[in-house]
């Protein structure tokens, strides 16, 4: 059976530099920096003080908000500092400094919690929480959270291996690598929803991987099944997956579980399974370190908190000055300009592109050629979208469903205009939300 | 670090098509009928163009430096314009005519409303349009197609005769009597530079397809709409499928339909938008042919759905993502 999705754009996937690249073991460096804020919700408070000694797995933020999760220590060593420091995101976040003591002395709680089917699944969802688990695809949305709002409306999961974007093979190595753990993560889901219906929806240029999920699959498949879904961007953005595998379309504004699905990242389910089974909280991610700048592109295991440059090095550092550096994928990746910043939670891809390579682009003008209309995949029209966000619109802006935008960035990238679509739809967002909030106030 | 590092927003990467790249497919398709309008009207049919592109592309370089605005001569859309400005008069045309032409395609239409995706009208059919209506003595006499017996030569020029084209026997309600369909789609009648043979549109359409430039959603509702209305209502006497097929292949009906209707900056945006577009020039086109009096179905009908282009957008929005259709019905008060 396929089912699509609207639109979407095929840009190159550039993904032969590491596809074949086993994941290799970063040693964690001196000093880690583990910011209290890696996941969408409310900021983590710090448990630990200036010049305390934590080790391995140690909760050393936390957080009473509902929609939180806990940070643990990703080595052991002494919390050399508690200040701002450079975030992915591009702001600056308080964050814990660690001085790694290079001994990895393992907290004494964290020990194997018992068999997936010893445990209730309120107890499952528990380890998830105090495992500090979060989307790991890049939204970063506590795991815990995602599964509770979803309690009973859930009737199918969706474990999501597409990995759409350019350059990524982190996922795709994860499923090659240890296809088990993802399998052990979606049955540890499916017992906390109390379904039996799961699906791993992987693009179909993944071939080997599909394989090799299919002969990890129980005999009699107990409900779970492997799709392999149209190579096309984005493939792996919540809604079109759900649209391409359950046929469903989420109603605007809703979550996922209004249409009886929850999605979660490959990496998710094997880090969900990691925590039941040996109760080693989120510590550690894959890594893809590519691009044209690099000398030697990687998949790399790495420890939470450490720093960029401490990951191009291990490449070999640059092969040039790069001209540009993206925490995640070409499509959707944020720009650094401080390569102290760590890998958090949701790094799942550090690119370093010559400075030949970025393209300046100028905006010239909309030809009204239709195109972002075409490959819109929330069905928007980028067009006028820029236009009325140009002209302070906001009215307009709401009319024509600016909210609905998933900045997955297929409109910028195929307008010949070379219109900063994305870029345009951001900002009247926040002209939107202004204009809301005025509004209110005037009432 | 050395240099600093580029931030800007997401994507980071584009698609390799630019405004100039589509331009320069236009063109590449725009060249067979070039080619084909040579070999039946000389060489006077290619000067003819040159003269348009050219003084398109000097136009729009004067007017924009005049008014100390970027130079978009690069992006080979007053190419485009000028060559489908030629392609839309007859070879007998003076080459002053042309000039004006494109001065008002380029100033009037184009630029005067601020360039590129910005005018409302095509701007080759509303300088034919004010041609035909300014100098109909040089817009109304169409040449015969040379055959070339002898060989082809560089220097020979056509004798302009007041050929009558199959679409003024198709006005009066009755076949043409000289030109069978075979001849219509080979362009082996009288007519203008560009669109005397369909098949040789149909390819340079197909071109346009093949490198996405265009999606047949306009061509095929526009040709679609005129083939069924005048299967439908043909006159008395005269065979339906005869009369449908001289219909759309005849008086510049795929000229219009391939490369004039699919202008970007004046069709709308929106699928069924574009649909509707399609649709409607078809109707329009077959009234004005039915009782309209000058022979311009086809340029006045695309030039007057261009004036209709932002409501039809706003007409073809597609149903919002994740809301069922005709949920309006089901909205509960408030
Ligand atoms: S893709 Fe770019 S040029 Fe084309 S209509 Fe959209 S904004 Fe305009
Ligand atoms: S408007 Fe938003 S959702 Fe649509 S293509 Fe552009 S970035 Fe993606």
């Amino acid at each position: 059976m396929f089912s699509f999705f609207h639109g979407g754009v095929h840009p190159d996937d550039s993904k032969a530099n590491t596809r074949h690249k086993q994941v290799e073991y970063l040693p964690p460096p001196e000093f880690l920096i583990l910011p209290l804020s890696m996941h969408i919700g409310a900021p983590c408070e710090p448990c630990v003080t200036l010049g305390d000694d934590v080790l391995l797995g140690q909760v050393i933020a936390n957080s009473g908000a509902p929609v939180a999760a806990p940070i643990h220590s990703p080595v052991s060593g002494r919390v050399t500092a508690i200040e701002p420091r450079s975030h992915p995101n591009g702001s600056r976040v308080m964050s814990i400094v660690i001085q790694n003591d290079g001994l990895d002395k393992l907290h004494p709680e964290i020990a194997p919690y018992g068999s997936v089917e010893s445990l209730t699944p309120e107890e499952l969802l528990g380890v998830v929480r105090d495992a500090g688990i979060v989307g790991l695809g890049g939204a970063a949305f506590p795991a815990h959270v995602k599964v509770r709002s979803g309690l009973g409306k859930v009737t199918r999961v969706i474990i999501n291996g597409c990995e759409c974007e350019p350059y990524i093979t982190s996922d795709h190595r994860l499923l090659l690598e240890s296809p088990e753990e993802v399998l052990g993560g979606l049955k540890i889901l499916m017992k906390i929803f109390g379904i039996n219906k799961g699906t791993i929806a992987i693009e179909a240029n993944k071939r080997d991987a599909i394989e090799n999920i299919r002969r990890t699959l129980p005999r009699r498949g107990e409900g779970i099944e492997v799709r392999s879904l149209a190579v096309r961007y984005p493939q792996g953005a919540e809604k079109q997956l759900i649209q391409a595998v359950a046929d469903r379309e989420v109603p605007p504004g809703a979550l996922p579980a209004a249409v009886g699905v929850a999605v979660f990242n490959v990496d998710t389910a094997a880090a969900i399974h990691r925590a039941v089974t040996t109760g080693m909280p989120l510590l550690r991610r894959i890594v893809t370190v590519s691009g044209s700048a690099v000398s030697n592109a990687k998949n790399l295991s790495v420890r939470i908190g450490t720093p960029m440059e401490t990951v191009f090095a291990a490449t070999g550092g640059f092969r040039e000055t790069p001209g540009k550096v993206l925490a995640g994928g070409p499509m959707m990746g944020i720009a650094q300009f401080d390569l102290t910043a760590p890998v958090v939670k949701s790094t799942n891809a550090l690119l370093a592109f010559s400075q030949r390579e970025v393209n300046a682009s100028r905006e010239q003008t909309c030809i009204r050629c239709g195109k972002c209309v075409q490959v819109c995949p929330m069905k928007l029209e980028p067009t006028y979208l820029y236009m009325y966000e140009r002209k302070n619109r906001t009215d307009m802006l709401e009319k024509y469903h600016l909210s609905d935008c998933i900045e997955c960035g297929s409109c910028a990238y195929i307008c010949p205009g070379r219109l900063h679509l994305v870029h345009s739809v951001r900002t009247g967002k926040q002209k939107l939300n202004a204009a809301r909030a005025a509004a209110k106030e005037g009432k | 670090m050395d240099a600093p590092l580029t931030v800007s927003s997401s994507p980071h990467i584009h698609d390799e098509e630019s405004i100039r790249s589509i331009m320069t497919d236009v063109c590449i398709a725009l060249l067979f009928p070039l080619a084909l309008g040579t070999y039946y009207f000389e060489m006077k049919a290619l000067y003819l163009t040159l003269v348009s592109v050219l003084s398109c592309v000097v136009f729009e370089f004067l007017y924009r430096k005049a008014l100390k605005k970027t130079n978009t001569i690069r992006d080979m859309s007053a190419v485009v314009t000028g060559m489908l400005l030629a392609f839309t008069l007859p070879v007998s045309t003076p080459y002053w005519v042309v000039v004006v032409g494109a001065f008002f395609a380029i100033v009037v239409v184009k630029q005067l409303y601020g360039g590129l995706g910005k005018n409302f009208m095509n701007p080759a059919l509303a300088a034919r349009a004010f041609l035909v209506v300014s100098f109909p003595a040089y817009t109304g006499i169409f040449t015969e197609p040379t055959f070339h017996e002898d060989g082809f030569s560089f220097f020979s020029t056509p004798d302009a005769i007041s050929a009558a084209t199959p679409l003024a026997s198709l006005k009066q309600g009755v076949l043409p009597e000289n030109y069978d369909l075979q001849n219509l789609l080979f362009g082996e009648i009288p007519g203008c530079i560009g669109e005397v043979s369909a098949l040789i549109l149909i390819i340079g359409g197909l071109w346009l397809l093949a490198r996405r430039v265009i999606t047949p959603r306009v061509p095929v509702s526009y040709l679609g709409t005129v083939a069924l209305l005048t299967f439908v209502f043909s006159p008395a006497g005269v065979d339906s499928l005869q009369f449908m097929l001289y219909s759309i292949l005849s008086g510049g009906l795929m000229l219009g339909a391939i490369f004039m209707a699919t202008d970007y900056t004046t069709c709308p945006v929106t699928k069924r938008g574009q649909i509707l577009y399609g649709i409607g020039c078809g109707l329009l086109t077959v009234f004005i042919r039915y009782f309209g009096k000058m022979p311009e179905s086809v340029c006045f009908s695309i030039l007057i759905m261009n004036t209709l282009v932002w409501m039809l957008d706003k007409a073809g929005r597609a149903r919002r993502f994740g809301v069922r259709p005709f949920a309006f019905l089901f909205k509960k008060g408030g």
